[in-house]
């Protein structure tokens, strides 16, 4: 699932894309485009190798220094290699209230991993994220782009198995 | 039933696309705006309806664009903050997910009045699948005409950007907003100059929250005063409110200001009261960053009056007896709910988060959060409990951005109201670190 | 025609009246005026755009914003980018609130700090000792774990203690204003955010030494410095040479007759004033490189004295009672440096300072 990063360089719809968002900000703005272009990044090779940052901060025109501070403050990226499927488990307060400590609890027990763990099949990595503003729905977790809210075991054992297929 | 004026259309089916949008009214305000106003007239507009940003501080709206610096030659932005993060705060998601055109067409008029061309919508990238849909919704104004070059014939022109985050609270401050969307680390900057002046590329900027700007639209169609009629005195209009909690629905509400707090928890329109066989013991009324009140204060005031849902009714009694609207998050807490637990939980999100370029806020949002896991798990003595009152205190005001008071205030106003739960916790390590247990002292609950 | 001259502005700092130009900050202003007045500036650094801001140590009280609206600023306010107005009146060390906040930024700063002073290459010139020092209180009420680092090579000059590091971004900026290409910088957030290069990139430029003098604690050290030894054993001297790259104009440090160390040189505030280039830092290391210019002349005043520090004599205990000890201010006027406290009769410190093998105080 996860290309190996040997040949760094973004698909050709990728580049595309990547022109395009590049083309959005003002003149001399290209540097706007780095979080975007690293979430597509992110999508295409699965997490954030030193090359691939290396490569995104040359299409840029920017330092290398400059990728890897940005993407060692925000949370959303991997900077290193992830399962197929990443579970980012909604841990703060609100979640909380609606059982979300018990759900987690199941579902590390179920993967046997702990966050920041992988499993060893490489499916599923574990990551502890802070609210994801679905609180009402809670708990929740992601996996990509997807949002699974109202979490009780019942529905961690369909996610998993149907994930797991 | 209160007025609604942004979630009016939520229930039509089909709303997010552009045709059942305009077939319900969609789009004609910026006909409005473009056609037979000038962006001064709509300023004056927004001016009137006394609108404040619902993105937590409360400013004014039209009183922030008419602060906006306008330097001949330099490019004005208007960059709109969705960034929601705030625990307890998922309205802007909802909004933006459910009726993203009302969103596109606040930014139309809201870009007209401040004289920018292109715009900026910054959405916490964990919600990427929402920035897909704004950016159908914005093809599809643009196909219709309302993006892009001379608008309905105006000679005005207007790009919309939506720009991702990449999952970091503190970007929804707004000058972190600003640093992130020039590609950068999110740490805020030090103000003055502040945004209207220096922002987004150094140029006159606005930022405003999702909610605010999704109002534009009403206004412009209905006239300010229009919308000053609704809602109380300073506090006008209506808001967004993310419940959520030990309530019987948790969900979005639109309630016009003034609801009184006991009617919203209790009353079937809303929260449909707390959920069967339990109490209310403590509310976070606007989001985690504002102070946590215990029963006996939320539904009435000192002197006896019902508590309303206004920003000022809701401050009544300042530090002491009072607490905020900020954003709206209205987090419900029933007796099973432990108070040390949640504010460990808050601290450790405002440790998490802190960007760490100010010694207090990097170094103190810390050493609260150990403290608090240390009293939690059993192992607390009396004197951390005024250790941690007196670092929240040396964080409050000391700090680059606000984040540092929004980490203070938690712990602060937990001990203020909830001092025998921490001395319980301390006192009776064994019994209060068993799963589920709960202090259940002499508290009142409602 | 109106006077060219640009009018004046009348700030009141601790009751001391100053005039300065319109855009000064307030730190400037109170460092017209000099000694207490001034506030401590851990992350501030005058040469280098877009400094300050960040440690909080140079807070103070602003009690009346201007002439035209005396109204008292609601918070304390950071002095080192906070520009003066006509009439404002400022208070620092004649207000409780703000001498009791400096002493949380201590507490703050020191939380996540090792406290090996006694072992650590910056003692004797080191911003945050002086810092504690001064404006500290006697123990720590933190007793949780502190964070740590492994020491790092940043190529073959620099070493990187991060574990002393207290995020002034000092370093970045200098790396990004006086060289064509900043290597290093801060990664990730919050109390993990680390100074690094992400994979051991070595800092190798012509002006990448600089960020040694700019660090204000013994984070960013100089891996030539040819003895670890403490500075006050040390004698600095002004000396130039005839430099293609920089202007040559450095402090030469002496132990005996030979050279141990090259700095740039630095003003009373511990500035730097001119940016060296790495041939003159890190190779010049023979007398006849250098035209003796004269001892180095700072006024101003370190608090750490001579001979206490020895390794040899450390106790656990010590750091605490070292951090008990008071400080009586040394003001010489002699033609010395504040480093070469060895030129100074002892018997100005030894009363306040503790000695090692004291018993508890
Ligand atoms: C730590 C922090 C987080 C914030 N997060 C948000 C946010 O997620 N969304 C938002 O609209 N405003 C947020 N704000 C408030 C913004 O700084 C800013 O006041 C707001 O976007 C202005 O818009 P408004 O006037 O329409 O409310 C945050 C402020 C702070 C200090
Ligand atoms: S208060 Fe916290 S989040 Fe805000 S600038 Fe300071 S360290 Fe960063
Ligand atoms: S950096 Fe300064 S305060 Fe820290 S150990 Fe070294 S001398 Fe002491
Ligand atoms: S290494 Fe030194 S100069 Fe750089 S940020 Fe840390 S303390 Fe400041
Ligand atoms: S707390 Fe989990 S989504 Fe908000
Ligand atoms: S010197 Fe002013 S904040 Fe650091």
């Amino acid at each position: 699932m996860t290309e190996t990063p040997t040949t760094v360089e973004f698909t050709p719809e990728r580049l595309t894309i990547a022109q395009e968002m590049i083309a959005r900000y003002p003149q001399g703005r290209q540097k706007s485009a780095l979080l975007p272009l690293l979430h597509l990044a992110q999508e295409q090779w699965g997490w954030l190798s030193p090359e691939v940052m290396d490569y995104v901060g040359r299409m840029l025109d920017i330092q290398a220094i400059e990728v890897y501070e940005v993407a060692t403050f925000y949370t959303m990226f991997h900077l290193d290699p992830v399962g197929k499927h990443v579970i980012e488990y909604c841990r703060t307060g609100p979640c909380c209230l609606m059982g979300g400590e018990e759900v987690y609890d199941y579902l590390k027990q179920k993967l046997g991993i702990q966050a920041g763990q992988t499993t060893p099949d490489q499916q599923f990595t574990l990551k502890e994220v802070e609210c994801l503003a679905a609180c009402g729905m809670g708990p929740v977790f992601q996996i990509r782009e997807k949002y699974y809210m109202h979490l009780t075991r019942e529905r961690v054992d369909e996610i998993i198995e149907e994930l797991s297929r | 039933m209160g007025k609604k004026i942004l979630l009016e259309h939520i229930d039509v089916p089909g709303i997010e696309t552009y045709d059942v949008y305009r077939k319900q009214g969609g789009y004609t305000a910026v006909e409005k705006a473009l056609k037979t106003m000038s962006p001064d007239g709509v300023v004056e507009e927004v001016k009137k309806a006394g609108m404040r940003g619902r993105g937590g501080a409360g400013f004014p709206m039209g009183m922030k664009w008419s602060f906006l610096a306008k330097p001949e030659g330099i490019p004005r932005y208007l960059v709109c903050n969705a960034d929601e993060s705030e625990p307890g705060t998922f309205k802007d998601h909802y909004l933006m997910k459910n009726i993203p055109h009302l969103l596109i067409e606040g930014m139309i008029i809201s870009s007209y009045a401040l004289g920018a061309n292109k715009s900026f919508i910054y959405v916490r990238g964990e919600l990427m699948y929402v920035i897909r849909i704004l950016e159908k919704a914005i093809a599809e104004a643009k196909a219709a005409g309302f993006l892009g070059k001379n608008i309905l014939g105006s000679g005005y022109d207007l790009e919309l950007v939506v720009h991702p985050g990449g999952g970091a609270y503190i970007c929804g401050e707004e000058t972190a907003l600003l640093e992130s969307l020039e590609g950068k680390r999110g740490n805020p900057r030090n103000k003055p100059p502040f945004p209207a002046v220096k922002g987004l590329y150094q140029c006159p900027t606005v930022v405003n929250n999702v909610e605010s700007i999704a109002t534009a639209g009403w206004i412009v169609n209905n006239g300010g005063d229009a919308y000053a009629a609704i809602g109380i005195g300073r506090s006008s209009g209506t808001k967004l409110i993310s419940a959520s909690g030990h309530i019987k629905k948790p969900g979005v509400y639109e309630i016009e200001l003034g609801v009184p707090v006991e009617e919203f928890i209790y009353s079937d329109e809303w929260c449909g009261g707390i959920r069967d066989g339990h109490h209310l013991k403590a509310l976070v009324a606007g989001g985690s960053s504002v102070p946590i009140l215990p029963a006996n204060l939320i539904t009435k005031l000192a002197n006896g009056e019902p508590r309303l849902m206004t920003y000022e009714s809701l401050s009544d009694g300042g530090f002491q007896t009072g607490t905020m609207l900020g954003s709206g998050g209205f987090i419900v807490f029933d007796e099973t709910a432990c108070v040390v637990r949640n504010t460990w939980n808050f601290s450790r999100f405002y440790h998490h988060e802190s960007c760490g370029q100010c010694s207090p806020c990097r170094e103190g949002t810390g050493w609260m959060e150990k403290v608090l896991h240390r009293i939690e798990y059993g192992h607390g003595s009396m004197h951390d409990i005024d250790l941690l009152v007196d670092v929240s205190k040396k964080i409050e005001g000391n700090t680059i951005c606000p984040l540092g008071d929004a980490a203070a205030w938690p712990v602060a106003s937990a001990i203020r109201h909830f001092r025998d739960e921490f001395e319980w916790h301390i006192t009776n390590p064994s019994e209060a670190t068993k799963p589920g247990a709960v202090f259940k002292g002499d508290m009142a609950l409602v | 025609m109106e006077d060219i001259k640009p009018q004046l502005f009348k700030v009141t700092i601790d009751g001391i009246e100053v005039e300065v130009e319109p855009g000064t900050t307030i730190l400037q202003a109170a460092r017209k005026i000099g000694g207490d007045v001034a506030p401590p500036a851990m992350c501030y650094y005058q040469p280098l755009k877009g400094s300050g801001g960040k440690c909080r140590a140079c807070l103070v009280r602003v009690a009346a914003g201007s002439g035209k609206d005396p109204r008292p600023m609601p918070k304390l306010v950071a002095s080192c980018i906070t520009p003066v107005q006509d009439g404002m009146i400022v208070e620092n060390s004649t207000n409780e609130q703000v001498l009791t906040t400096r002493k949380a930024i201590v507490e703050f700063l020191l939380i996540n700090h090792p406290l090996d002073c006694p072992v650590c290459d910056q003692a004797g010139e080191c911003d945050l000792q002086n810092f504690a020092f001064n404006h500290g209180m006697a123990t720590t009420r933190y007793e949780e774990e502190r964070r740590t680092f492994e020491k790092q090579d940043i190529g073959p000059y620099i070493q990187l203690h991060m574990t002393r590091c207290i995020l002034c971004y000092r370093c970045v900026y200098t790396a990004d204003q006086i060289t064509q290409k900043r290597v290093h910088g801060v990664l990730g957030r919050g109390d993990a955010s680390e100074i690094s290069t992400y994979i051991e990139k070595a800092i190798d430029n012509d002006f990448s030494g600089n960020v040694i003098d700019v660090c204000p604690v013994g984070a960013l050290t100089d891996k030539t410095y040819r003895f670890k030894n403490r500075v006050w054993f040390t004698k600095p001297v002004d000396a130039h040479r005839d430099c293609p790259t920089c202007s040559g104009k450095t402090t030469v440090w002496y132990r005996g007759d030979e050279v141990i160390r090259v700095t740039a040189r630095k003003n009373e505030w511990n500035e730097v004033t001119e940016f060296i280039c790495n041939t003159c830092r890190f190779e010049k290391k023979k007398t006849s490189d250098w035209v003796i210019e004269g001892p180095t002349k700072i006024s101003r005043s370190s608090v750490i004295s001579a001979n206490k520090y020895r390794a040899d004599t450390i106790k656990p205990d010590f750091q605490k009672k070292l951090a008990a000890a008071t400080y009586t201010h040394v003001d010489d006027e002699r033609d010395t440096s504040q480093l070469g406290i060895q030129q100074l009769p002892p018997e100005r410190f030894a009363p306040v300072l503790p000695h090692a093998n004291d018993p508890e105080p």
